[in-house]
């Protein structure tokens, strides 16, 4: 009877072993599977997956916008402006300078003023980086139906 | 005695057209030498700060894979513009040994006058380095965006050149430059559309 208690005590030791390392590896099995970093699954020492290609969308005439106070989608590539501590290249066409020599739209009213409610000659500082409300569109079908209607 | 004999005359002629053909042959190649973008930029002014930057424009990369180097734009196509040009740059080599532009501060600081220096040499020659590649003549108007064939037509009428509107294409525009400036054109009274 002692003898069988024994065997019986490292039998449950040693299948509690065995679960034990099975559930471990299927842990770190099902960990590898569902975590996945912002690059694929490829493997950090091969080359990343490559992006899609996504081509500019030109509009003439602009993009109708969809809501009310919407910040205007930028209807052209914009790859060769740079907006910098020392230039904003938007503004070589959007300036209230040069939107009437360009015919191109002027920058808007409120991004003149400050945030105490001062109004300036130039860009006011808040609004200088276009790009953080402007967006141009790629040419991409959408991947999803989009049913939402706008104004 | 034997120079002014016949054949003295010969010998003398024949050696000096081979050594003439064997200079002026080394001369021009040590020109095209100095004319190759690997010249440009061996100097680390060229190479850290402008070559940097117009590797991100489209006359370094681009759709179709034609590429314009810096002696494309920077130095004339023919002869005798080209020598003037090169003599002219031995000022850059004494400027290059005093170090004038040699960290980054420096470059910025001087940035505006050698822009300035540069759009006033393509203003003078009606940008003819751009127009060995860019010609009004083979524009297809229809091809491009409405607002740059309206622009492009604006230029013709009114003799514009390229230099004029296309500054800071192929390397960052000065600070405190605005382009807006002098750009020319006609201020037209806004439509509503």
């Amino acid at each position: 009877m002692f003898k069988n208690i024994k065997s019986t005590k490292t039998l449950v030791k040693k299948s509690l072993t065995i679960f034990l390392l099975a559930m471990t590896a299927v842990m770190f099995s099902s960990v590898a599977m569902s975590v996945q970093s912002l690059r694929g699954d490829s493997a950090l020492d091969s080359k990343a997956n490559k992006a899609g290609k996504h081509k500019i969308d030109t509009v003439e005439g602009g993009i109708e916008r969809n809501f009310e106070l919407q910040p205007p989608m930028i209807p052209h590539t914009i790859d060769k402006y740079r907006i910098s501590l020392k230039g904003n290249g938007c503004m070589k066409c959007h300036s209230e300078k040069a939107y009437k020599k360009e015919k191109a739209p002027k920058v808007g009213d409120s991004h003149y003023v400050t945030r105490d409610g001062k109004t300036l000659k130039t860009i006011s500082s808040r609004r200088y980086f276009c790009t953080q409300c402007h967006a141009p569109q790629t040419k991409d079908n959408p991947l999803v139906d989009n049913v939402y209607e706008g104004i | 005695m034997g120079l002014f004999s016949k054949e003295g005359t010969f010998k003398v002629l024949f050696f000096g057209f081979v050594l003439g053909v064997i200079f002026w042959g080394g001369f021009n190649t040590a020109m095209e030498a100095t004319n190759q973008e690997a010249f440009c930029i061996s100097c680390h002014e060229m190479e850290t700060n402008v070559y940097e930057e117009y590797t991100d424009t489209i006359h370094y990369s681009n759709r179709t894979g034609v590429r314009a180097t810096c002696p494309d734009c920077h130095v004339p196509k023919e002869w005798i513009h080209k020598i003037i040009r090169k003599i002219q740059a031995s000022n850059e080599i004494y400027h290059k040994l005093l170090g004038t532009i040699d960290t980054r501060e420096k470059f910025e600081a001087k940035r505006l006058q050698l822009a300035q220096n540069e759009w006033k040499r393509m203003l003078g020659t009606d940008s003819r380095e751009c127009r060995n590649c860019h010609d009004f003549d083979s524009m297809d108007f229809d091809k491009q965006e409405s607002r740059s064939s309206d622009r492009h037509e604006e230029a013709i009428d009114n003799g514009w050149t390229c230099i004029e509107c296309h500054k800071g294409i192929a390397h960052q525009l000065p600070a405190g430059y605005d382009p807006a400036d002098d750009t020319p054109g006609v201020e037209e009274e806004e439509t509503d559309d």
